[in-house]
């Protein structure tokens, strides 16, 4: 086929045409390298943090709905959330058992407090709850040896503590804590686990700062109290949360009778909801660097337009030589897109390269976290070559417009 | 079917055009347009070349109108049918002399091995096939007329174009030129239309056609055309 052969040859001439003028060549590319690399670099800056929060997001655990009691009204003064306790283990035995979009249910109750070892003591919180919650949290106990409380210590208000990571820390160093005694109100308790580590919450809490003990020990030996503080729920799944939510709301404002129209006595905090939040800030950061970084490109490829107009004027003589042996308008307008796009392309993949290195240095120098995606690095390499070809078609265009005779002419 | 004749009239009222020009020439001719500059010399060319068309009148080549073809159909009878040598040479620089002999063939679509040995026959036959690999830049200007020669040569064409070939060379390597030329002529009968305005150089030809503001001055036949050969002394 002539055709075909005809276009391969004239891709070898482009490319010919480029190797013969590296230095103009690279520096045309440089446009599009930085351009892709910003692209590259930005977004992975933002798809990093993206992952940072949803990670933390699931750190709090997946699905999960907390429901608080709720405020103090008397006489006009409003307390804050919890300040009356109008939740019961009851409410929490009905949640569990009539509401159909439930799977977990763990009543907590907590105190900040003072936590003492033998030889160390430490400001914490104390949670008791049931052995529910870690599978809620999701939050696994540390060594091998160690393990979280049972039902049958929930049953018997037994006196046993699961720490978080940094009350052990700050207890027992380096120490093994498992069977240690630490005393809680100068109660002891038996250390039977440490919970893995789980950073800071979207807050900026530290949430390993904790003591786990079983709910009725924390009623009955530490608060001497019968009520609950709050409700830990896990829905079936992530998309069950409202559901879950509404099943909730319905049966607590039976059980509380409170009339229609009347405020709830209790508050449903839904961390689905904390989550779509903080998923849609980070989606807005990557979009605004990409957009930001996408500018850079685009002068990348003017920077292509550029050269490549120079480049026409420059090998004009050139041009009308081809055409003097025999070249078509096609053959150079097929010619000078190939060389655009070739720079382009080959920018793109330098590009792609020097993104990667760049977000490489960010996550180990700055300590931010990156994440390079095949789509991203797709779009790159995509946009690059079309900017290539937009960008290299009007300088090609009117190179295969001159008229052979006058571009012979041309000093 | 060989026989090249070119019949063309042209009216204008620009000042630099051809006012009715009216030509024939024939296959295995040797022809020297002459003028002063101005005198339409290389509008003629560029007519002749295919490399521009006419306002008015017909240009036949080889019995095609070439008023009647396509851009696409001219750079092909360009490619095929029409070999050019230029005064500054017009060698694309940093390409070497076979990547500049092979462009006629690259735009002809023929593959590396065959356009490759055919470029290589072309450089030998104006002697330089042990230049192949050098760059223009690194020719002298001798050198890289011959190559241009080479590759108005690669296209087997019936025709050669040559406008003004020696005004960028000293004396005896335009003879050596013209020997060429000369050569090309008589052995593989191509049709040589030189364009100069040197006496000297279209006594080497076998017929002069003279221009004056865009109208043929006077069309003689020379009788016995200098023989190149005999002041280069070599044997081809």
């Amino acid at each position: 086929m002539r055709g075909l052969n005809q276009i391969y040859m004239v891709v070898k001439i482009a490319l010919r045409a480029l190797g013969r003028n590296k230095m103009r060549s690279a520096l045309t590319m440089l446009g599009v390298v930085i351009g892709v690399g910003a692209v590259i670099a930005m977004v992975a800056v933002g798809q990093g943090a993206s992952k940072a929060v949803q990670a933390q997001i699931a750190s709090m655990g997946s699905n999960v709905l907390m429901v608080h009691s709720g405020s103090s009204f008397h006489g006009g003064v409003r307390g804050g959330a919890g300040s009356v306790t109008t939740l019961t283990g009851d409410d929490a035995r009905a949640i569990e058992k009539e509401c159909s979009a439930v799977d977990l249910v763990a009543p907590t109750l907590r105190t900040a407090t003072q936590v003492i070892s033998s030889n160390q003591n430490w400001s914490t919180m104390i949670i008791g709850t049931t052995p529910s919650y870690q599978f809620i949290r999701s939050w696994p106990v540390e060594s091998e040896s160690g393990s979280f409380f049972k039902q049958s210590d929930q049953d018997g208000a037994s006196k046993v503590a699961v720490l978080g990571k940094t009350v052990s820390d700050n207890l027992f160093g380096s120490q093994d804590p498992i069977n240690q005694t630490v005393r809680i109100w100068k109660i002891p308790f038996r250390v039977i686990g440490v919970l893995s580590g789980k950073g800071q919450s979207a807050q900026g809490q530290d949430q390993d700062d904790i003591v786990i003990v079983p709910l009725s020990t924390m009623q009955k030996r530490i608060l001497g109290v019968t009520n609950i503080g709050s409700i830990f729920v896990s829905a079936r799944t992530p998309e069950d949360t409202f559901v879950a939510q509404q099943q909730i709301t319905d049966l607590l404002r039976q059980r509380h009778h409170i009339q229609p129209g009347q405020d709830d006595d209790f508050s449903i905090r839904n961390f689905t909801d904390v989550a779509a939040t903080a998923d849609a800030t980070t989606r807005i950061l990557t979009i605004l660097l990409g957009s930001i970084a996408s500018v850079s490109l685009v002068v990348g490829g003017i920077g292509i337009m550029n050269i490549m107009l120079v480049s026409v004027t420059e090998r004009t003589r050139e041009i009308g030589i081809r055409m003097a042996e025999g070249a078509r308008e096609r053959d150079i307008l097929i010619q000078f897109l190939v060389e655009s796009a070739v720079i382009s392309i080959l920018g793109g993949l330098i590009g792609i390269l020097l993104g990667t290195g760049i977000s490489y240095l960010i996550s180990s120098f700055a300590e931010w976290p990156t994440l390079i995606s095949k789509g991203s690095i797709i779009l790159a390499f995509l946009f690059s070559g079309s900017v290539g070809l937009f960008f290299g078609f009007y300088p090609a265009f009117r190179a295969s417009r001159l008229e052979p005779a006058e571009a012979l002419r041309y000093e | 079917m060989e026989e090249l004749r070119k019949v063309y009239k042209m009216g204008s009222v620009d000042i630099y055009a051809l006012r009715g020009i009216s030509l024939d020439i024939n296959h295995k001719e040797f022809v020297s347009i002459m003028g002063p500059s101005g005198s339409g010399k290389s509008t003629l060319m560029n007519i002749i070349g295919c490399m521009d068309r006419p306002t008015d009148g017909r240009y036949l080549l080889e019995g095609v109108d070439i008023r009647s073809l396509g851009k696409d159909e001219l750079a092909h009878i360009r490619n095929k049918r029409i070999g050019f040598i230029f005064q500054g040479f017009n060698l694309l620089p940093r390409h070497t002399a076979m990547e500049n002999v092979e462009l006629p063939l690259l735009y002809n679509g023929i593959a590396g091995k065959q356009r490759r040995e055919r470029a290589m026959e072309a450089l030998s036959k104006v002697g330089l096939a042990g230049r192949a690999g050098h760059f223009s830049t690194q020719l002298s200007g001798g050198e890289q007329q011959r190559v241009a020669i080479a590759r108005a040569l690669v296209k087997n064409p019936p025709l050669i174009l040559a406008d003004e070939p020696t005004g960028n060379l000293d004396s005896r390597t335009s003879t050596e030129v013209m020997e060429i030329l000369q050569t090309l002529n008589e052995k593989n009968g191509i049709t040589i239309i030189l364009i100069t305005h040197e006496k000297d150089i279209a006594l080497f030809s076998k017929r002069i056609i003279k221009l004056r503001d865009g109208e043929v001055e006077s069309d003689s036949i020379i009788e016995e055309p200098i023989r190149a050969v005999e002041f280069t002394g070599e044997k081809r």
